[in-house]
């Protein structure tokens, strides 16, 4: 199935939820914040949260900023 | 010691250096840490964006030790309370904490704030827990509604955000200071070490910095000028200056000259 994942489509196998895309991704959860559909999803609900084709996510981090 | 007691509390949290400090624009991350240790501060900000999904690119936040610094994400490039609403509650979910660094922008060309949005923002914000230090206009009246909204703090501009103009509104800035009471941070606008100094001896509660350090040819000499600057700008206020007088008033006694 396709997810749009911060803008761009990406391919991701059915069934997966947000801690194994953030595994795919090789990210840590520990520094990120994930948006499903506009929703924050609470890191403690990665594990049971499903993707479902054609949703849109987020994944961002902290940059340098002022 | 005199410095130590003199500490700053925001949002129910004591500081010892006044000096806040962004971590944009840097050569590298090594360069950021360095300059972040020499300066001394305590809260640096961040900002939210997007990670980069082929993790080629390392992170800042590899580079800083996060038990030595308050994180206060930003939400800058946001135009409107919603995107800056939504951008605090990603930093929260992002770090885990509720200090945010709110501002709304009104113009690309000024990066000035919007006012409206910001007490939008800041309403909501505040409902739903955070600590809120909004970078606002030099205006008394909206940094008193931005205190009775409840914000931890008020951060006036003293020039636009990167100008390094200095501090270009020395008076609205001391009325701000004698009509609010949460802190008065200037977020904007220093450009060398007297101005941080001169926002100090206003009798501001702390300096919010970015390009000055990041954009000097030297940032980390930088960084330390500023460490010191904010110090000596905080002593001196504190100290009391002498009164401005027209004429001359002799140093030295006039009795027993030579004759």
């Amino acid at each position: 199935m396709k997810i749009l994942l911060n803008g761009e489509f990406v391919e991701t196998a059915e069934g997966a939820t947000v801690a194994s895309l953030l595994q795919q991704l090789d990210i840590s959860r520990e520094r990120v914040a994930v948006e499903l559909n506009a929703d924050i999803i609470p890191k403690a609900h990665y594990e049971k949260q499903p993707l479902c084709d054609g949703d849109k996510i987020e994944i961002v981090h902290f940059v340098g900023g002022g | 010691m005199t410095q130590n007691a003199d500490t700053l509390i925001i949002g129910g949290r004591e500081f010892t250096s006044r000096l806040m400090v962004g971590t944009g624009k840097y050569a590298s991350f090594e360069q950021t840490a360095k300059a972040l240790e020499i300066s001394g501060a305590q809260i640096i900000t961040v900002a939210v964006r997007r990670v980069n999904l082929d993790r080629s690119k390392e992170s800042l936040l590899d580079y800083i030790d996060l038990k030595k610094y308050t994180l206060l994400p930003n939400t800058a490039g946001c135009y409107t309370a919603d995107d800056a609403v939504r951008t605090c509650r990603l930093a929260r979910e992002a770090g885990m904490s509720d200090f945010v660094k709110l501002e709304v922008l009104g113009d690309e060309k000024t990066l000035f704030p919007d006012n409206e949005e910001l007490l939008k923002a800041a309403k909501i914000l505040i409902a739903e827990g955070f600590t809120v230090l909004p970078y606002c206009s030099d205006d008394v009246i909206v940094c008193k509604k931005l205190e009775d909204i409840g914000c931890a703090a008020v951060m006036p501009l003293g020039a636009p955000i990167g100008s390094g103009l200095g501090i270009r509104n020395p008076y609205n800035i001391r009325i701000i200071l004698e009509n609010v009471s949460v802190p008065v941070i200037v977020d904007a606008g220093v450009g060398s070490a007297s101005d941080a100094a001169i926002a100090m001896e206003l009798g501001c509660a702390g300096v919010l910095m970015n390009t000055a350090i990041a954009g000097a040819q030297d940032p980390i000499a930088m960084a330390e000028a500023m460490k010191l600057a904010v110090i000596a700008g905080r002593l001196s206020y504190k100290a009391g200056r002498i009164p401005r007088k027209l004429y001359a008033n002799a140093s030295s006694p006039l009795d027993g000259m030579i004759g």
